[in-house]
């Protein structure tokens, strides 16, 4: 009998070196899983977010064109729906009754254990990539340089609404008084510029859920809250691709 | 011929059309308006009726203004476009398809698409003037808007490339027309080209507005621009169908050969447009199932809920089926099935621009959040001010398609 004779010198190597990168993630993946479901499911919890977490936050990290980069976390599970924060930016935006800049979502789990409701907060998302900027026809809303917000001209809008249509956040309304459409801007006119910190909204809400601040800084509470990974950070509807100034999490 | 192009010079241009305006449209012009005063009574029956229609359209349109337009209209924050935009499109989509059915013949040469051109062109014009006013009525600062769009364009805007090319559009048809009723029969062609181009740009970009809405799935892509293209000559055809027989009904004439025969072509070409429009239709619905979530529950909307009515009897049976079985039968030569199959065409086509514009808008942006407190579907209806803008866009094109019929005596051409 004769045995092929084997090149002992050029076989391959079969250590870990070979085993492909998504071979590792899906054993990391299976491990976190196991390790979640002994660690009473706080672990488990946040592996179906993993991906979100990167999808969203890991997106934009570090990509801040903006000085100041405004932004806004929303740590959604604090929201009571005390509506403190439309009370004051109707007030502070002279918005009327039959508009509105922000507002609070309510989304309800019937099936779920415990708390069966919850509020989402909403506002414009300040887009990196806005749908709005694109489609109006004269420029009458713009990205402002600066600061990223996307403003608007309320001179120049012909009024052809293309921007509500375009806007994957239902954020825009027509004002009546104003002759245009009008929008959240992050106080922008109205408190921004005149040296305040704070959002009408994140100054008035007791439960600390709207988080305001500069993303391009590493020391503000936002930058902490979108750069961190225990938690799970997305944004809305992160398919359309406008990618939102606007964060959500939970805790 | 190679002196073609030098002979484009202006001066010739300018004294070519003053040497005929001199010679025979003024005095023939003259004797138009005697004769226009001395039509039947049923043909002044229709154009009073068409006058007092857009009188009491506009008095509206005028009214919901000062009221403002919220107030006035059924659009809402969330279905921000509604029956005039609608119309609008279904004006523009008429006016373009009339223009690229007419340019078969008058700019490529292909002589039987010849004898139906002069109605045609006037009839593109008509048609898109019905629609800016109607669309004149839905835009809140109508004003702005022009001073805005030469000073401040952005080029990354669809609707600002609408706007321009669309302009342009009716400067060129304007211009085709009246060279066209010189006999000026090759500037008319330059001039069409030019119309036929700014056309089909300004309408894909019509398209373009919905399928690049990238937070709207319903609408988003390639699809959008090239439907409205096909659907326009789709339109035009049975519009020319549609507008010659009647203008040959209000002149009391009957066509000659070359007219029977043109008419045939287009509705041949029609046909098939009509099967084009199915096809399309019927993959749109099919890839449409198996969407995001949010598009699925638009079509389904359209197949089985509140919108089924207008799809299945109005867009397939009216506007597809229906037509396409009596322009089968007709085989180009039955005038009456021809004109019954126009008609039902554009009323279909009519509900087909509702359906495009109004489903598209009614899930919810956050639909996928399973908010609770909004419904399902946002419900959208017209309010009476705004039916009366759409039948005054209307009134607008029958009055003028009765006058243009006797002021240029049915738009009749030889065939050149």
């Amino acid at each position: 009998m004769k045995f092929p004779k084997l090149d002992t010198e050029n076989l391959k190597k079969e250590n870990s070196a070979q085993v492909p990168m998504i071979e590792r993630r899906e054993f990391l993946r299976m491990g976190l899983i196991i390790t979640g479901v002994f660690a009473g499911g706080t672990i488990l919890s946040a592996v179906p977010h993993m991906n979100k977490v990167f999808a969203s936050s890991r997106e934009t990290a570090g990509k801040y064109p903006y000085k100041p980069h405004y932004s806004m976390v929303i740590r959604q599970d604090r929201c009571i729906d005390c509506e403190r924060c439309l009370e004051a930016c109707i007030i502070t935006n002279d918005v009327p009754d039959y508009g509105y800049r922000t507002a609070i979502l309510q989304r309800e789990v019937p099936d779920a254990v415990g708390q069966k409701r919850e509020f989402i907060p909403v506002l414009c998302n300040q887009c990196n990539n806005p749908p709005c900027v694109r489609a109006c026809p004269v420029k009458a809303t713009y990205k402002d340089k600066q600061t990223g917000i996307v403003m608007m001209d309320y001179t120049k809008c012909i009024g052809c609404k293309v921007c509500v249509m375009a806007c994957p956040y239902n954020a825009r309304y027509f004002n009546e008084e104003r002759h245009s459409i009008d929008k959240c801007n992050f106080c922008f006119d109205t408190r921004l510029s005149k040296g305040e910190s704070l959002t009408a909204c994140a100054a008035a809400c007791p439960a600390g859920v709207r988080v305001f601040g500069d993303l391009s800084d590493p020391g503000s509470n936002v930058y902490g809250l979108v750069h961190q990974i225990e938690k799970p950070v997305w944004v809305l509807r992160p398919e359309v691709g406008a990618k939102p100034n606007v964060f959500y999490m939970k805790g | 011929m190679p002196d073609d192009s030098k002979s484009l010079r202006v001066s010739e241009i300018v004294k070519d059309v003053t040497r005929s305006f001199d010679s025979t449209v003024a005095t023939t012009w003259y004797s138009n308006i005697l004769e226009f005063l001395s039509g039947s009574r049923s043909f002044y029956v229709l154009l009073i009726l068409s006058g007092i229609l857009i009188f009491t359209s506009a008095m509206s349109g005028v009214y919901a203004m000062n009221m403002g337009y919220r107030h006035a209209y059924g659009v809402t924050r969330e279905i921000s476009w509604g029956i005039l935009i609608s119309t609008y499109i279904f004006f523009v989509v008429t006016s373009t398809g009339l223009c690229i059915v007419s340019s078969i013949g008058h700019v490529f040469g292909v002589r039987d698409f010849m004898p139906i051109a002069k109605r045609t062109v006037f009839l593109a014009i008509v048609t898109i003037l019905a629609g800016f006013t109607v669309i004149f009525f839905d835009v809140e600062n109508p004003l702005r808007m022009a001073v805005y769009n030469a000073i401040s364009p952005n080029l990354t805007s669809n609707i600002w490339w609408m706007g321009t090319l669309y302009g342009a559009y009716m400067v060129f048809m304007i211009v085709e027309f009246i060279l066209l009723l010189l006999g000026s029969h090759k500037y008319a062609m330059y001039s069409g080209l030019l119309g036929l181009l700014s056309g089909i740009a300004a309408h894909s970009n019509l398209g373009a507005i919905f399928g690049m809405l990238h937070g709207r799935e319903y609408w988003y892509g390639p699809y959008m621009p090239i439907y409205f293209i096909a659907s326009a000559m789709a339109s035009g055809c049975a519009a020319i169908i549609f507008f010659t027989y009647l203008g040959y009904k209000v002149n009391n004439e009957m066509m000659d050969k070359p007219m029977e025969r043109s008419l045939e072509a287009v509705a041949r070409l029609c046909t098939l447009m009509v099967a084009v429009i199915i096809f399309f239709t019927a993959w749109k619905i099919i890839t449409g199932l198996v969407a995001a979530p949010g598009k699925v529950e638009a079509i389904k909307a359209m197949l089985s809920g509140p919108y089924s009515l207008n799809f299945w009897v109005f867009e397939v049976l009216a506007g597809m089926v229906a037509p396409f079985f009596l322009l089968l039968r007709s085989r180009g030569k039955n005038i009456n099935m021809m004109f019954i199959a126009s008609a039902l065409m554009i009323t279909g086509i009519f509900i087909m621009r509702y359906d495009l514009v109004v489903v598209g808008q009614i899930v919810p942006s956050h639909h996928e959040l399973g908010v609770i407190d909004s419904p399902s579907l946002l419900p959208y209806s017209p309010s009476l001010y705004e039916i009366m803008i759409v039948l005054g866009g209307m009134g607008i094109v029958a009055v003028s398609f009765l006058i243009g019929e006797r002021i240029f005596k049915g738009h009749k051409s030889e065939v050149h």
